[in-house]
């Protein structure tokens, strides 16, 4: 994934405050922030993750003109490839804040994979774990929040106890 | 407010229920604003008839978001360096979810103080569908 252009928004920071459930003002009320330590609004710690909305190539939002695999007249728009009803899953999520985002910045996002591990779960048969490390730079190429994920393939969907 | 080496102590908690009763709505917000659309979170045909769930499911990410919404309010605004989870369980429509965080240490590292926390987030049941760290600055 190479994300060119994340811009730092006020009103998407206020989208993703609310649905996390932040009612902070440091999020949306600027002469608020302007008289606290920080002095201007800020993102939400795990912010960086909306920038899925700027990478051109995400394959979890639908692309216009094409099939999507989410349900219409049918329960999913696209026949599902041999993948024996897994599901991809999130299992990990780590940050390293260098500065915390804030509106006015253009971020750049670049990753690069990271281990590739299997493991036998007990409710969703095998599961394929692959990393990935994503760096988010400002508008001056200086670092300000490295990101690592691990995503989890199952053979399976996860038994419900 | 920030939180200072001074007052603080091994083994201080905080937690707060950040959701009571979660709503697909609100999974349909962090969708609309996170941009993950996967069906899993927001689509109950397709995930009941497809994807083999019993229902939605909250995105591992929301789960996080709510998280940091404790956090913060714990440690204060900007203070955050690192902040890091395993999702250990998922979260269900109708979940209600408290977070806490238990202080690890408390350090002093190049003239500045920090603290280290670890954190767990559980259901109403109790069951944990969240575990993890962080480490803020903190005031002397």
């Amino acid at each position: 994934m190479a994300i060119e252009t994340f811009p730092v928004e006020a009103g998407h920071i206020m989208m993703f405050a609310r649905a996390v459930g932040d009612a902070n003002k440091i999020y949306y009320d600027e002469a608020y922030a302007k008289t606290t330590e920080v002095g201007s609004i800020i993102a939400p710690p795990t912010f960086v993750q909306a920038s899925a909305q700027f990478d051109p190539d995400y394959r979890l939002r639908p692309a216009i003109g094409e099939p999507w695999f989410g349900s219409g007249k049918e329960p999913t728009g696209v026949q599902q490839s041999s993948g024996g009803g897994g599901t991809g899953l999130h299992a990990e999520q780590h940050y390293e804040y260098h500065r915390h985002p804030k509106p006015g910045d253009v971020l750049t996002a670049t990753s690069r994979p990271g281990k590739t591990w299997e493991r036998q779960g007990r409710r969703s048969g095998k599961l394929i774990f692959t990393e990935s490390i994503t760096e988010y730079r400002d508008q001056h190429g200086e670092l300000v929040v490295t990101a690592r994920g691990v995503g989890v393939r199952t053979e399976r969907p996860v038994e419900q106890s | 407010m920030a939180l200072s080496a001074k007052q603080l102590k091994v083994g201080d908690t905080h937690s707060e229920q950040v959701v009571d009763n979660l709503t697909r709505t609100q999974i349909v917000q962090y969708a609309g604003a996170s941009g993950d659309y996967n069906p899993i979170h927001t689509d109950e045909v397709y995930t009941t008839k497809v994807a083999g769930y019993p229902s939605v499911f909250a995105h591992g990410m929301l789960t996080m978001g709510l998280t940091g919404t404790m956090l913060t309010n714990y440690v204060g605004d900007g203070r955050l360096t690192k902040f890091g989870v395993r999702f250990t369980k998922q979260v269900w429509p109708g979940d209600s979810l408290t977070a806490k965080a238990t202080v690890e240490a408390i350090r002093e590292d190049g003239g500045k103080h920090f603290v280290d926390l670890q954190l767990s987030m559980v259901n109403q049941n109790g069951e944990e569908v969240l575990s993890g760290y962080a480490s803020a600055r903190i005031d002397p």
